[in-house]
């Protein structure tokens, strides 16, 4: 059968990193086309080209057997070719209608919101998406905002569907009907290109599957030819061990001891409702639970970032419930790995020597009398770059330019470079591939091997059953349960996520 | 003395129809105003483009003694001035606001010079032709409001239609929707294919030619000369209606008349009593627009992308 879309040795630089080098990619018409790389890989690139947000700097796009030209989005979408965004491109305050009209072009008298509006409900129902056309979209949930961008790619009559990481925005539950909609989609002709890491989506809902590691194709592949463990060893370059060998601990005595806990969110409701537990020298205790009851503001409530309004907190045996931030880190080693990387745990303006010395800004060795080390900044960073595999071209790069799993191991390394007593760490696979998610997790459990007494919190069940000693429970704000990994049965954990209570132990 | 304004028909028809005139060219900068913010650029230069939008008016009238040649030339200046700031903002990514208060200072400096040039020295004393009030029949004769909305110049008319026209404009056209779009998040109106720097140029020259219209308001309908800084501040009390009124053309005009109203206000005061310091009164309208930006009800939302640069290829 022909290609549908062609993509002939493209190939992207920027500065002196090759994005992309000559990545060739063959797509049939009406399949679901996977796109499988770890992050920095070059897929989100090689897709940005496609779409006429990037210039490629060699190489051609053929559909249909002929060559074409894509300067912008707009090339892109005359020439059939759509794309939904990983960070959706929804624009807040306008409602669904405006938001899949924008960017049509006729109406420059007169909009015609309301025929608009119906024709849109018309295809809306035809694929069974349930959406209101005149609801604004920031009061859509994720789910639903990526079915709007679905819709504006179909009502300009788009045959291919770029869909960049599309699942990571989506709770679990939105997940199978997501798959649904695929396959409705399918249904119609599309073609669909959906750009992941994560192995099992390709497995479920692929039927080829392009593999791409450093920004070159590693392998083309029909799904039901192949398996995950290929896959992973394809995008990775390496055998990848699903199965993390986690020792059996010796736990000391109690080195976080947490208290009746309340606390409330941004929006002043309640996050945290008598919230207590101890975690032990050496021991990882997992904090369970769907996103949003009350896990972040545990999180902020232990580093100190979120006033308490009632509760102890004890790190060892002293009390540090009224401790500043600073007195908290430096005095009693309690370290902390914020859920949001980007905005929290780096400055991404600045570079990965800057970063890296945080914690102990403006402090022997990196400081002497108030002025800058910049030599021992420098040393400092070459080495924990090294130590911690941080992938980059030089420490002085700012922070922005690593890819998630490279930012993330630069915040491990100096938080632990501390040698803390308690790490609080707050969903750090989040949004990683499965290299890093490996040396994140393995990392976790060496700081276990020393003794550290380790808070993780994560809405990824497996990981949590991978690393953790005992696993608590969170449901709004309160902590339903607290299991060991034996005793977690997916039933159990369920029911406690959903609410249900046990005796905690 | 408020009695008696409110009493009095005349005097009240008087009064308002006062509060209407001063509040024109306001309107006409904060219009401006919201048409560059709406697509997401800081519009600070409104005073400098509404100044230079007074000295175009009287220089196209004092060469042909036709007013309306002052009105094109007039709004011309204020687009010049514009593109100025579309080039340092939209091309080349400058800070906004410095960009807008270099206008502002250029302004002053670039009109006080070329009208010595100009008028050599005469600018104080000639008078300038232009548009006087006439009454609309039927409408001018109905009771108090009749007089104050319908016995105007030909600016004041001009201004009831560009009211409405930019609503529609905004809100019910796709230049419109792609405009918000672009202020709100340019990003997302590229991908939608919307030409991001384009839509912005096209609003920040609107937005000065709007502002310039303001300016020649103030030479052809109000004073008929030209003097140097004569904007005094108008297009920042403009600033303050483009928030007040919530990024909205009929709010804008709404704070506006607001605006205006206190500042008939102030001038009757300063003329009932003339024993107390005339400075004590000139501050009335721009206390009026503190306090009315402080007791806001309610927080307001700017554009999401105002003031922010828009760049394609940075990751």
């Amino acid at each position: 059968m022909e290609h549908h879309l062609f993509l002939d040795r493209v190939t992207k630089t920027f500065g002196d990193l090759k994005a992309n080098d000559a990545v060739s990619l063959h797509v049939r018409k009406g399949t679901v086309h996977a796109v499988l790389g770890e992050n920095g890989a070059g897929k989100t690139t090689l897709m940005n080209i496609l779409y006429g947000l990037y210039h490629p700097d060699a190489g051609r796009i053929l559909i249909g057997g002929r060559e074409i030209a894509i300067n912008n989005p707009r090339d892109a979408l005359d020439h059939g070719i759509g794309m939904v965004h990983q960070h959706f491109m929804l624009i807040g305050p306008l409602t669904v209608t405006e938001n899949v009209i924008l960017g049509l072009g006729h109406g420059a008298v007169w909009l015609g919101l309301a025929e608009h509006a119906k024709r849109l409900s018309e295809l809306s129902r035809s694929f069974g998406f349930d959406i209101e056309p005149s609801e604004p979209v920031w009061r859509l949930p994720m789910g639903m905002q990526q079915r709007v961008e679905i819709l504006k790619l179909l009502y300009r009559n788009v045959d291919i569907l770029i869909l960049d990481e599309p699942t990571s925005v989506l709770t679990p539950s939105e997940t199978g009907p997501f798959f649904e909609v695929l396959g409705r989609l399918k249904e119609a002709g599309k073609t669909i290109l959906f750009i992941t890491h994560k192995l099992e989506e390709v497995m479920e809902v692929a039927d080829e599957v392009t593999v791409m590691r450093d920004g070159r194709v590693t392998a083309e592949l029909k799904t039901d030819e192949t398996d995950p463990r290929e896959l992973a060893r394809l995008m990775v370059g390496r055998d990848v061990v699903f199965d993390i060998i986690r020792s059996e601990g010796h736990f000391g005595p109690a080195k976080l001891t947490v208290e009746g806990l309340h606390a409330r969110n941004d929006r002043g409701l309640q996050a945290l409702d008598d919230v207590s537990f101890k975690v032990r020298a050496g021991e990882i205790l997992g904090v369970a639970g769907v996103d949003g009851n009350g896990q972040g503001e545990l999180a902020e409530a232990i580093a100190g970032l979120r006033p308490l309004e009632a509760g102890r907190l004890r790190v060892g045996e002293t009390d540090v419930t009224d401790a500043s931030i600073s007195e908290r880190k430096h005095r009693f080693k309690l370290a902390y790995v914020p859920e949001d990387r980007q905005r929290v745990g780096l400055d991404l303006n600045h570079s990965v020597a800057f970063n890296l010395i945080l914690r102990s800004l403006g402090q022997p060795p990196f400081a002497r009398f108030g002025i800058l080390d910049f030599k021992a900044i420098r040393a400092n960073a070459r080495a924990l770059t090294e130590r911690y595999d941080v992938r980059l071209q030089d420490v002085e790069q700012e922070a922005r330019f690593l890819s998630g799993g490279n930012q993330q191991k630069v915040i491990l390394a100096r938080e632990i470079e501390d040698e803390p007593a308690v790490l609080v760490v707050s969903q750090p696979c989040k949004g990683l591939d499965v290299g890093a998610i490996e040396f994140v997790q393995n990392t976790l459990l060496d700081q276990r091997e020393k003794g550290v007494a380790i808070l993780y919190i994560s809405t990824e069940l497996e990981h949590i059953m991978a690393v953790c000693d005992r696993i608590a429970v969170m449901s709004r704000g309160r902590i339903t349960g607290i299991l060991t990994p034996e005793d977690a049965t997916p039933e159990r954990l369920g029911m406690l996520m959903a609410g249900a209570t046990m005796d905690v132990t | 003395m408020m009695m008696e304004i409110l009493l009095d028909p005349t005097m009240l028809s008087d009064f308002l129809s006062t509060s209407l005139r001063l509040s024109i060219p306001v309107v006409f900068a904060a219009l401006g105003g919201v048409l560059s913010e709406r697509s997401g650029v800081y519009n600070i230069g409104l005073e400098g483009m509404m100044l230079a939008g007074a000295f175009g008016a009287a220089v196209g009238t004092f060469f042909t003694d036709l007013p309306i040649v002052g009105l094109v030339t007039g709004m011309f200046a204020g687009t010049l001035t514009a593109v100025v700031l579309a080039v340092l903002a939209v091309s080349l990514g400058v800070s906004q606001i410095v960009a807008g208060i270099a206008i502002n200072i250029f302004s002053i400096g670039v009109t006080s010079f070329l009208s010595r040039i100009v008028f050599s020295g005469q600018a104080n004393t000639m008078t300038l032709p232009g548009y006087k009030a006439f009454a609309i029949p039927g409408l001018a004769s109905i009771p108090i409001i009749g007089p104050v909305l319908f016995n105007q110049d030909a600016l004041v008319y001009l201004m009831y239609v560009t009211v409405p026209l930019l609503f529609y404009l905004l809100f019910r056209t796709s230049w419109g929707l792609n405009i918000r779009a672009v202020g709100e998040n340019p990003r997302a109106a590229d991908t939608a294919g919307v030409r991001v720097n384009m839509v912005r140029y096209l609003c920040v020259l609107g937005s000065g030619a709007l502002a310039g219209l303001g300016g020649c308001y103030l030479v052809l309908s109000q004073v008929f000369l030209f003097s140097e800084h004569m904007s005094a501040g108008k297009g920042f009390i403009a600033l303050a209606a483009i928030i007040l009124g919530r990024w909205n053309p009929v709010g804008a005009l709404l704070a506006c008349l607001l605006f205006g109203l206190f500042d008939a206000l102030q001038l009757r005061l300063q003329f009932a009593n003339p024993e107390v310091p005339y400075q004590a009164f000139v501050i009335l309208p721009y206390v009026v627009s503190i306090l009315a930006l402080v007791g806001l009800v309610g927080k307001p939302r700017p554009p999401g992308a105002v003031g922010l640069p828009y760049r394609r290829e940075s990751k």
